[in-house]
């Protein structure tokens, strides 16, 4: 039986790992290396962020990004830029039409301003970023704007935004190849409180090739 | 000034040379103690905390008192201002821009607005601005764009870039590369248009311009004045005047508090970590 996933990607698989709903997971893919993302049941934010293995004080700029392309969203073709101004991987193949860079990651703390204190205690992104990052010596501080792959925030002529019902499907994929050695650190987003995962935190699959 | 070699041969000459210096007035300076003729009504000298020109590609960084209002003034219509927000207590928590336009539903930065950080509190809040031309999206220059639109961009260069900017600034309260995060641009505006494109506004704009922050907190504020990341202009930036004075905290009837709920409960959750 032929695996979907893996279609139009070259070289061998060198990793592939299902990350459950609402986990962390940390992963170093190298120059020349490509990283898939499957959105395996639709409409599932992943978090993203990532470091330069060689000096994790470089690590992804979302503004910087957004400026080198005079555009918010990110699509085929954008290069993800370090707070030093360099590429750290590429956008090399999109099934979505764009991700999101401004629209951050969900917080024990940030939700108790968007929905009220009664979230507190609900698990979030930024707590898996943390978790993530802690294990390698990185703490609070090494925490940025991120990317939300798969997630839809749309900008209004007024500067109304938010975040909106997916544009997403099952199966859907992005490729990104290392322009750098990396460490990516991703949250698998527990939101369910808006859209960004339909209200249902689901598992996506990660397979890096070379 | 043309001082012959030979004159400054031994040390008290030297140290007269440099004592003559006093005086001597700048285009862009602090100016100690900080003498403002232009104070809101109600504002007296006594209250004054900092008077500050900053020069075009230049910086500057003060720790200000919750309550207090730093008055940022554009003074020839070409300022960028690039500010990062620390809490000073404990600088791990710093300004959030992605929950700053997250949470109030708008990236649109101006009048009523709220900086908030990390931890779901209000740093500093936009009690005034005439200006209405800010960016939240696109952050600060860097020595790659700055090397690339002007030739060079360091530091010690004539096209200091904004983020390096910052980070001395930040660097001066022990903080480091990785407390420089993304920030805000004041003075020069980004739109979104329609797929995502966005659209700078260098002016020209009319000289005086201001924006009044209120820190809601304790914080750390570190700004640097270089030209906006998309400006394609050949160098250009105009001096930004930073004024502070001492003032009441926000009450529990303040408009910009009561505004919507999620600000109230950022600043619920800035009086709750007062609470001690």
């Amino acid at each position: 039986m032929t695996d979907a996933s893996l279609a139009g990607l070259s070289g061998a698989v060198l990793h592939d790992e299902i990350v459950p709903a609402r986990a962390p997971w940390r992963h170093r893919v190298n120059a020349g290396e490509t990283l898939r993302i499957v959105d395996l049941e639709g409409n599932q934010a992943v978090d993203f962020l990532m470091y330069a293995a060689a000096d994790d004080a470089e690590r992804y700029s979302a503004q910087d990004t957004i400026a080198a392309q005079a555009n918010i969203f990110l699509r085929t073709g954008t290069r993800l830029l370090s707070s030093e101004g360099r590429a750290m991987m590429t956008i090399i193949a999109s099934a979505v039409d764009y991700h999101d860079t401004i629209g951050g990651a969900c917080s024990c703390e940030s939700n108790t301003l968007r929905y009220g204190h009664h979230t507190k205690a609900q698990h979030a992104c930024v707590d898996n970023f943390l978790d993530a990052n802690l294990r390698d010596g990185r703490g609070k501080r090494d925490m940025v704007s991120n990317i939300n792959f798969f997630m839809n925030v749309p900008v209004e002529a007024d500067g109304a935004l938010g975040i909106v019902d997916g544009i997403s499907a099952p199966g859907l994929t992005v490729d990104l190849k290392a322009d750098m050695d990396v460490i990516v650190v991703v949250s698998n987003c527990p939101q369910i409180n808006n859209p960004c995962n339909g209200f249902n935190p689901t598992r996506v699959r990660m397979i890096v090739s070379a | 000034m043309t001082v012959p070699g030979a004159a400054l041969a031994d040390p008290n000459a030297a140290r007269d040379h440099a004592r003559a210096q006093e005086g001597t007035i700048a285009d862009a300076m602090p100016i100690l103690p900080p003498v403002a003729d232009d104070l809101p009504a109600g504002i007296t000298a006594d209250d004054l905390l900092w008077e500050e020109t900053i020069a075009p590609g230049g910086y500057a960084t003060r720790r200000l008192p919750r309550g207090s209002r730093t008055r940022l003034i554009d003074i020839e219509g070409d300022a960028c201002a690039s500010i990062l927000v620390f809490n000073a207590e404990m600088p791990t928590e710093r300004l959030n821009v992605a929950d700053t336009v997250k949470i109030q539903w708008n990236g649109y930065l101006g009048a009523g607005k709220l900086l908030l950080s990390d931890m779901g509190r209000v740093l500093m809040s936009f009690e005034a601005d005439s200006a209405g031309t800010h960016d939240a999206f696109c952050g600060a220059s860097n020595a790659a764009s700055n090397a690339r639109t002007y030739g060079e961009g360091g530091n010690w260069s004539a096209f200091p870039n904004a983020r390096d900017r910052l980070l001395l600034g930040a660097a001066k309260h022990g903080l480091g590369r990785r407390d420089v995060h993304p920030c805000v641009n004041l003075f020069k505006g980004v739109r979104i248009v329609q797929g995502g494109g966005t659209l700078l506004d260098t002016g020209p704009f009319a000289p005086g311009r201001a924006v009044t922050l209120r820190a809601e907190m304790d914080v750390i504020l570190v700004i640097a004045n270089c030209p906006h990341v998309l400006d394609r202009r050949p160098w250009s930036v105009g001096k930004l005047r930073a004024t502070a004075w001492r003032g009441a905290i926000a009450g529990a009837d303040d408009a910009i508090r009561n505004a919507t709920p999620e600000g109230r409960r950022a600043f619920a959750n800035v009086d709750d970590l007062y609470r001690r």
